[in-house]
């Protein structure tokens, strides 16, 4: 077939274009190149997603997943009436904003922080400083704060003994499992989080600047009219995406922190899949839990970024 | 630009340094206090309560970790999942970002969509584990390294990297009949090297990081990789009677403070070495993975 007659048989297509299997003949290398990569893809992340559908059935590992029995929306149903649904969803929600209103507004505050600082060599070691944390899995984040909050010589328990004040077993109260997360969460990300906003600070012109001081304007009252304005759109946008992802609140760091104390406050719909699934071995239970999760949670995705467009910002995706 | 020498401005500077200062200090306050108490005699830390500078210095805290094979043999198992880890999912990566990062291939919008789309939805904990395990994967090596050896955004990043390398120099290769491989790893390999550094890096970092992975999939304590064997000193070091790691045979008593302060200098100083060459790129991969992919 020459290109000619391909544009006849697929009219609107370029004719620089070839038919799929005759770019396959002459680009074969370049496909080859991606079948790796591709095969990664579709074993380990769609053949999953097609596995799924033992949400559907009552599944047993030796009948496999074509002979296990079909029971429709059985799992999804006894989701919604079992009582721990309405306690996940508390817990995931409460983390959520805590999330939310704690952790969020550190990397602003703290970009605007660095943003005003004339002296590069310092503000260099700050972000260097500050950096760190991100690259730790959260194994290390989670050790270090246990090592500081035991009640065996940690030494936060030290100095409130110190200041003349009673221990705290920080670790296994519930009462303290969320502070607990989200000092964590701003300990590790806050600084990482600067690096978009500072990058959105960098651009704006410094006549602005000039500009306002002339009319006399003090070093506050040029954050509030000229830098956070200019980094408006990188706020809503990154806050959008965050409300997207209400259902993740760190799965890999909630179940460090999880104990027999405080699971009534820290169980949430991740950790629920891997207790129900993995330890008691309900695996069509547990993979409908996680699927409603996913479901839900590409919904919210999809809201946000249908929102921040709206806002008049490109969406991520 | 003309500085504003007004005195609240200098206040302000003033304040604001101080403050990032303790922010900064506070941040890494932590570190330096593992780090100095893993060095410091039991007696010492049970005296003061801030260590940062251990005045009777003493390894027996390394001595008793590298008494057992526990915690080396860990180590290896962390070091080879990430060297061979880092060179499979490099080896995956940079051929298909390769792949895709040219227009002549047909069905690459499709490719790409598929790819992005595993950013927004995933089957989940049990279905993976379901596919691992019937892959045969379960309790080998592999399992900490196949799994999670792509990772869309480090693919994007580095596809967006290769579209942008000036169209010209493909094109004299082309001329002289040089085909598609060695086009990759004669003119465009070579030319990538700052990106390439960054993605291993980043890979790197992920399987060093390690560990749920070989909880979930790695039954034989003697192939959990160091972040596990942290976990189970330190965070569940209360928890554990019947523990596997064989600290139980050595020591009756629950491990001192400065035992589980030497665990975690050893799982995180290989991150804090490879740090300085990190943060050389880093900002800038954590931005060009925020442009649209």
């Amino acid at each position: 077939m020459n290109s000619a007659n391909a544009q006849a048989k697929y009219p609107g297509r370029l004719s620089g274009q070839e038919s799929l299997g005759k770019s396959i003949v002459k680009h074969g290398a370049l496909y080859l190149m991606i079948v790796p990569g591709l095969l990664y893809f579709i074993i380990f992340k769609y053949l999953p997603m097609f596995g799924l559908v033992i949400a559907f059935e009552d599944y047993k590992p030796y009948k496999g997943i074509f002979g296990s029995e079909w029971v429709g929306f059985a799992h999804f149903e006894r989701l919604f009436s079992e009582p721990m649904f309405l306690t996940i969803l508390f817990n995931t929600l409460t983390l959520f904003f805590l999330n939310l209103i704690f952790c969020f507004p550190v990397p602003i505050l703290l970009a605007l922080m660095l943003n005003e600082v004339r002296q590069h060599r310092f503000k260099r070691v700050i972000q260097t400083l500050v950096y760190i944390p991100h690259f730790m899995s959260w194994v290390i984040i989670v050790s270090i704060s246990f090592v500081l909050l035991s009640m065996d010589r940690g030494l936060i328990n030290e100095l409130l003994v110190a200041a003349g004040f009673d221990k705290v077993n920080f670790l296994m109260n519930p009462d303290w499992m969320r502070p607990t997360y989200i000092l964590q969460i701003i300990w590790r990300e806050s600084g990482w989080g600067t690096i978009i906003f500072l990058a959105a600070m960098a651009s704006i012109d410094p006549e602005q600047y000039e500009a306002a001081r002339l009319d006399g304007a003090g070093r506050f009252r040029q954050i509030w009219h000229i830098t956070l304005p200019s980094i408006r759109s990188v706020i809503v946008v990154l806050l959008l995406l965050k409300i997207g992802d209400v259902l993740e609140v760190g799965f890999e760091h909630i179940f460090l922190l999880l104990n027999a104390m405080n699971r009534e406050v820290g169980e949430v719909f991740d950790t629920y899949v891997y207790v129900a699934g993995l330890q008691q071995g309900q695996f069509s239970y547990s993979a409908a839990v996680g699927f409603f999760k996913s479901v839900v949670g590409l919904i919210l995705v999809m809201a946000a970024n249908w929102l921040s467009k709206k806002f008049g910002e490109e969406g991520i995706y | 630009m003309i500085q504003d020498k007004s005195w609240g401005s200098r206040l302000f500077d003033g304040v604001n340094i101080a403050l990032l200062a303790l922010v900064g200090l506070v941040t890494v306050l932590p570190f330096v206090h593992v780090l100095a108490g893993s060095f410091t005699t039991t007696a010492e830390l049970a005296r003061k309560q801030l260590v940062l500078i251990p005045t009777e210095f003493s390894f027996d805290a390394y001595r008793y970790i590298f008494s057992t094979s526990t915690v080396i043999r860990s180590i290896g198992v962390s070091v080879f999942i990430t060297v061979a880890g880092t060179l499979f999912s490099m080896l995956l990566t940079v051929l298909m970002a390769f792949g895709l990062s040219k227009k002549t291939l047909r069905g690459r919008q499709t490719i790409m969509f598929l790819v992005v789309f595993t950013m927004l939805f995933n089957g989940g904990l049990i279905p993976s584990f379901i596919v691992v395990k019937s892959l045969g994967l379960i309790d080998s090596y592999g399992a900490l390294i196949i799994p999670s050896a792509m990772s869309a955004f480090n693919l994007i990043i580095m596809r967006n990297f290769f579209q942008n390398l000036p169209e010209g120099l493909e094109e004299s290769a082309k001329i002289d009949g040089a085909g598609y491989w060695s086009i990759l790893f004669r003119i465009v390999i070579p030319l990538s090297m700052p990106a390439i550094a960054t993605i291993s890096l980043f890979y790197a970092v992920n399987y060093w990081n390690t560990y749920f992975q070989a909880v979930m999939y790695i039954n034989d304590a003697a192939k959990w990789p160091v972040q596990v064997i942290l976990r189970q000193i330190v965070i569940l070091a209360g928890a554990l009677t019947a523990d596997t790691t064989g600290w139980a045979a050595e020591d009756v008593l629950p491990p001192a403070q400065s035992i589980k302060m030497a665990v975690i200098v050893v799982a995180t100083v290989p991150i804090l070495i490879v740090y300085p060459f990190l943060q050389k790129h880093f900002a800038k991969g954590a931005l060009l993975g925020s442009i649209k992919g």
